[in-house]
């Protein structure tokens, strides 16, 4: 049942080890409680929630602790039972790096009380009030962009169809495999009721050719669910066809133009973590507080997926599952591709910790000579918005800002595939990021040519 | 505990230079053991004078830049150099020649301009054409291939070896007797003089395609340039193009007039059109950048090959077609960019 198959519909990309088995081999881990939550109140662009609980006050599970703030934003709420401790300002990682931010923290008390069922409002009958509810519910999106979803749900034309992102092409992150395989039934709940909200005539689900089982699954309830809607669509295993503006490219052969989102042409994309959240909060009142996130790599002693309450700090859940290995490396917050290495594990897991990797040394990269820029070209083969970096590289390292301009610097994505094939082993998506950064502020840009040394 | 913090992305890089090279000089063992086997020792005494030459001038231009040598030396690239180098020399050539070529190849193209990645022109054959132009003399002293000629007597490999170092011959032998034409240069000359193809292609030293011996040597070049292909370390942009830019002009005119043009199987089996195709247009510093200029470069190449076969001063045009076509890369790359995504 599956209705579109797709060979290979994108630009660029490139066929990276999996590293996924790892996790997979187990269930899900449910029920974990940490002692500790550090529920950060902004987790996302756009604007902090603003605290409604006092120090000394106790929470129960699923209590707001701060509402949103002027969207766009999304509310918190706590994952637990408990007290709560300070609100203080610690480090939690944002979408630039670590760093100080307001956090509602949070002392469990392992009774983990949940707020009574009647206390909660019933589940709306209009859309307007939907979508009210679904940022009252804290719900952002899950696929690591944490765009708060009620504001993702207001589109400047109409919808044309919504995409339920299940491709997960980056490697090592399994939690929405796993999430489609066990909750297959949730997640086309909550894919109908997006559609319904935002009153498109046609949802498709998208999981990539490597996920046969979640596929399966997938099938199983669209068939039960039996709505003319929905469609199912195999896309090829390839990096980074998870991409927003790369999946739009792969399931309709359309291009969101430069510097515009998918939403303005009338395609939405929602991770399929977003819809099953979308669906708890309809069916059991329950607010974003906990997600499946993929502890894996090397040096943790047992990979595997856990649903984790958000907030948890990332050494509890180390410690859940196992501890680490003898000779731990890295930590990495995302996926080996594009996430965040961490400086210790202090800091919480937020909306948008999909992955945890504790890589050994041998499993990331450490080795950090380059040679020159050959010009092969594999760069430019590899790329999906179909830039040539080798020639950014020497725009950047000239700080030439027309020339930059011109080869398309802002179109970069940073999935980082031109470093992976680089011969020349060029730390190529870094100097962009910086390049980037300088052309905003109009200052020279501090990067150097590779092969100095 | 406390981490490293490298930016992302965190996955290992999947290739590095040094593999790149090692899997071109490996692609062409194939074909040096083949040539050895029909035209004797001197492909190997290039290969080494070359490399020695080169690596040397490498080690000691990049000293006098105040530049560290340790990981220029061992990316092999100088070395990749010297092998395409040594496989466009004759085999019969003094120690000095080998030696000049893979200085002038290393300074004059590659370090000059500053270095791995910023040559403009294909340096191994900017060191052959400085040869080709300043020892016209010893850089046409070709070997027959091994049973190519029945009145040949061969030389043994002290012969050899003697004369590439000391320029002494064995007392019964001049420089004559032990060098021949290339099968080109025997088609060239024979149509100059007006006899038909077909009469010049019944000559000893012509095979089924190309020339004896010589056509073998490029069937292992060509196959080298598959197993390239098959590793990805080239794209097939610029052989596809350059074999086709030879080809179809040389299908034409041998269909309009065979008797006074060589048929294409001749032209793609034989002097560099392999060698070229796979190995040396396909250098990636000094070729197009972008898919679309490869095939723009590649065919403009080959058709520049076609055309100085036929109607220029030497025999073959393949060094002279890259680096013509090297100068026009900055211009191809300009106008060849894609289209970038969402982008009109």
């Amino acid at each position: 049942m599956v209705d579109y198959v797709f060979e290979r519909h994108l630009s660029g990309g490139i066929l990276l080890p999996a590293n996924k088995t790892a996790s997979t081999a187990g269930p899900i881990q449910r029920g974990f409680v940490p002692t500790k939550l550090v529920l950060a109140l902004r987790q996302h662009r756009g604007n902090a929630a603003e605290p409604v609980v006092a120090v000394g006050e106790r929470v129960l599970k699923g209590q707001t602790v701060a509402t949103a703030g002027a969207a766009p934003s999304a509310a918190v709420h706590a994952g637990s039972s408990g007290w709560v401790r300070s609100i203080e300002e610690r480090p939690v990682l944002g979408g630039h790096g670590v760093q100080p931010s307001l956090c509602v923290v949070i002392e469990t008390d392992g009774r983990d009380e949940r707020v009574p069922a009647a206390a909660a409002p019933s589940w709306p009958t209009d859309h307007v009030a939907q979508r009210a509810a679904i940022r009252a519910g804290g719900i952002v999106g899950l696929g690591g962009a944490v765009y708060p979803t009620a504001d993702k749900l207001t589109t400047p034309v109409p919808v044309e169809t919504l995409i339920v992102n299940g491709a997960e092409c980056e490697p090592y992150i399994s939690c929405d495999d796993m999430l489609m395989r066990e909750n297959a039934a949730d997640v086309v709940s909550g894919t109908l009721l997006l559609t319904e909200v935002l009153g498109a005539p046609r949802a498709i689900i998208a999981i990539e050719r490597d996920k046969p089982q979640a596929m399966e699954a997938i099938e199983i309830a669209a068939h039960a669910a039996n709505d003319q809607r929905l469609k199912l669509a195999e896309v090829p295993t390839i990096y980074p066809a998870g991409g927003e503006k790369q999946l739009v490219e792969l399931l309709t052969g359309e291009e969101v133009p430069s510097g515009r989102y998918p939403g303005e042409f009338g395609y939405v994309c929602q991770n399929v973590g977003t819809a099953y959240a979308v669906q708890r909060l309809r069916a059991e009142r329950e607010p974003l507080i906990a997600r499946v996130v993929t502890v894996t790599g090397g040096g943790v002693k047992k990979p595997q997926n856990v649903e984790v309450p958000i907030g948890t700090p990332i050494a509890e859940l180390i410690a859940y599952c196992g501890g680490y290995n003898e000779g731990v490396a890295r930590l990495i917050a995302g996926g080996s591709m594009m996430g965040y290495s961490l400086p210790d594990d202090d800091t919480p897991i937020t909306k948008a910790t999909n992955c945890i990797i504790a890589a050994l040394a041998e499993e990331v990269r450490t080795e950090m000579h380059e040679w020159p820029c050959i010009r092969c070209g594999d760069c430019a083969m590899v790329c999906p918005s179909r830039l040539l970096p080798q020639d950014l590289l020497v725009a950047a390292v000239a700080s030439d800002f027309a020339a930059l301009h011109t080869l398309g610097l802002q179109d970069c994505i940073e999935c980082g595939c031109c470093d992976v094939i680089c011969p020349s082993q060029i730390m190529l998506t870094e100097r962009f990021r910086i390049a980037k950064r300088s052309v905003a502020v109009r200052q020279p840009i501090p990067v150097t040519s590779p092969g100095q040394d | 505990m406390r981490f490293d913090q490298p930016t992302a992305p965190h996955a290992r890089p999947l290739v590095s230079v040094p593999v790149v090279m090692r899997r071109v000089l490996f692609a062409l063992v194939p074909a040096m053991l083949c040539h050895t086997w029909y035209f004797g020792p001197g492909l190997l005494l290039n290969f080494a004078l070359t490399a020695a030459a080169a690596l040397l001038t490498e080690a000691s231009v990049l000293r006098l830049r105040g530049r560290p040598t340790r990981y220029a030396v061992r990316d092999c690239s100088a070395l990749v150099t010297a092998a395409l180098l040594s496989f466009a020399l004759p085999p019969f050539v003094p120690f000095w020649i080998p030696l000049i070529g893979g200085a002038i190849a290393i300074t004059l193209a590659k370090q000059l301009y500053g270095g791995l990645g910023k040559n403009l022109f294909n340096p191994a054959m900017v060191g052959y054409v400085f040869l080709i132009l300043s020892f016209p003399v010893q850089m046409t002293q070709w070997l027959p291939p091994r049973m190519g000629d029945l009145d040949y007597r061969p030389l043994s490999v002290g012969e050899h070896v003697a004369y590439v170092f000391t320029g002494q011959l064995p007392d019964d032998l001049d420089i004559d007797a032990v060098t021949r034409a290339t099968p080109l240069d025997i088609v060239k000359e024979g149509l100059r003089a007006g006899r038909p193809f077909a009469e010049i292609r019944g000559g000893s030293l012509f095979g089924d395609f190309g020339g004896r011996g010589w056509e073998w040597v490029a069937n292992f070049i060509a196959l080298g340039g598959l197993y390239l292909l098959y590793t990805g370390t080239i794209r097939w942009h610029i052989p596809t193009t350059f074999l086709s830019g030879l080809l179809v002009p040389a299908t034409v005119l041998y269909l309009i007039d065979p008797s006074a043009y060589p048929d294409p199987g001749f032209h793609l089996f034989s002097g560099a059109t392999m060698l070229g195709a796979f190995f040396i247009a396909t250098e990636p510093v000094s070729a197009a950048g972008t898919d679309r200029g490869r095939l723009i470069y590649g065919a403009g190449i080959g058709l520049l090959v076609y055309a100085l076969r036929t109607w220029g001063a030497y025999p073959d045009g393949v060094a002279f077609s890259v680096l013509l076509m090297n100068g026009t890369v900055p211009l191809i790359n300009r106008y060849t960019r894609p289209r970038i995504y969402g982008q009109r």
